[in-house]
């Protein structure tokens, strides 16, 4: 039992942390507290930067992408100068890294993978899934494109030109899917919301008007 | 400084383990590709990641390879191709 100052009808279980913390989880709370203890950081600096960080969704990345389907002058900019492009959207990519597009065709079919870590474009696309960082996703990828991209339920045709990024450096990548057809009528708050987070990192289509 | 590659060059990846943090993986190293941009200077990571100034700046490429080249047991598609960022100092020129 536990000793609170509400009432409740059903007892629940006590609450306790879950497991010790890792010694990475360690070592960022200590280096933490140095920073803020040394005057470099606030507490406070530190909860809105992370705060920030959970604001951004791929629904920036689908507001991009939506604009890209219907503006095709918008669409070469992007591809030429992805941040500037962002940019003229209020889309803000920040300074950490460079983004750079690129587009899916009937002919092509690009999709990202950082074999190194875990490397994505966050400022557009939030926080990678966890299957993004996970170790199979990273060795498969690069070796057997096709075969992981039909577990995640996309077949491609063998005249398609499989197209692997490896983002090991200073560039985020962000996949611009192929608009899917039968949209012609859709506005651009309708396209936005057919292009899903997996489609901008390339292990799915954009979702169909009737999905 | 000027980029010494430029996009359509042949490129011989360098093969190597420095001590430390480098971002070119062993999978790649050795493997023959093309140069598809120039992305410009960056600060290199090698140095950067130990609290160093990362400079000289370094050019940072796109480059393709065959994946064909990169796994001997690669069939699925003779066209399918792997695209890397790849800095200057792991790129050495290559006849084809």
């Amino acid at each position: 039992m536990h000793d609170h100052d509400h009432p409740h009808a059903d007892a629940h279980a006590p609450i306790t942390a879950g497991r010790e913390p890792s010694h990475y989880e360690k070592r960022a709370t200590a280096i933490v507290s140095l920073l803020i203890e040394k005057g470099l950081v606030t507490a406070d600096e530190v909860r809105r930067t992370i705060e920030q960080m959970d604001e951004r969704t791929p629904a920036l990345g689908a507001k991009v992408v939506a604009r890209a389907w219907v503006d095709p002058e918008f669409k070469a900019r992007l591809l030429t100068d992805a941040k500037s492009a962002c940019a003229e959207l209020g889309v803000d990519t920040g300074t950490l890294a460079n983004i750079v597009a690129i587009e899916n065709t009937d002919a092509v079919h690009n999709v990202v993978v950082c074999t190194l870590c875990s490397c994505y474009p966050r400022s557009i696309l939030g926080l990678p899934p966890d299957w993004y960082k996970s170790l199979s996703y990273r060795s498969r990828v690069v070796k057997n494109p096709r075969e992981v991209l039909r577990e995640f339920g996309l077949d491609l045709p063998h005249d398609v030109e499989v197209r692997v990024y490896d983002s090991t450096a200073d560039m985020r990548y962000l996949v611009i899917p192929a608009r899917p057809p039968g949209t012609e009528h859709c506005s651009e708050t309708e396209l936005a919301a057919l292009v899903t987070r997996d489609s901008m990192i390339g292990v799915a289509k954009a979702r169909t008007a009737k999905q | 400084m000027s980029a010494k590659f430029k996009p359509g060059d042949h490129v011989r990846i360098r093969v190597g383990s420095p001590p430390g943090h480098f971002r070119t993986p062993s999978y790649v190293q050795g493997k023959v590709g093309r140069i598809e941009a120039v992305h410009g200077e960056f600060r290199n990571p090698e140095t950067l990641a130990y609290g160093k100034d990362g400079l000289p700046k370094q050019f940072l490429y796109l480059v393709s390879v065959d994946q064909a080249q990169l796994w001997d047991t690669y069939a699925a598609s003779p066209r399918d191709r792997l695209f890397i960022d790849i800095y200057e100092h792991w790129l050495e020129p290559c006849g084809g």
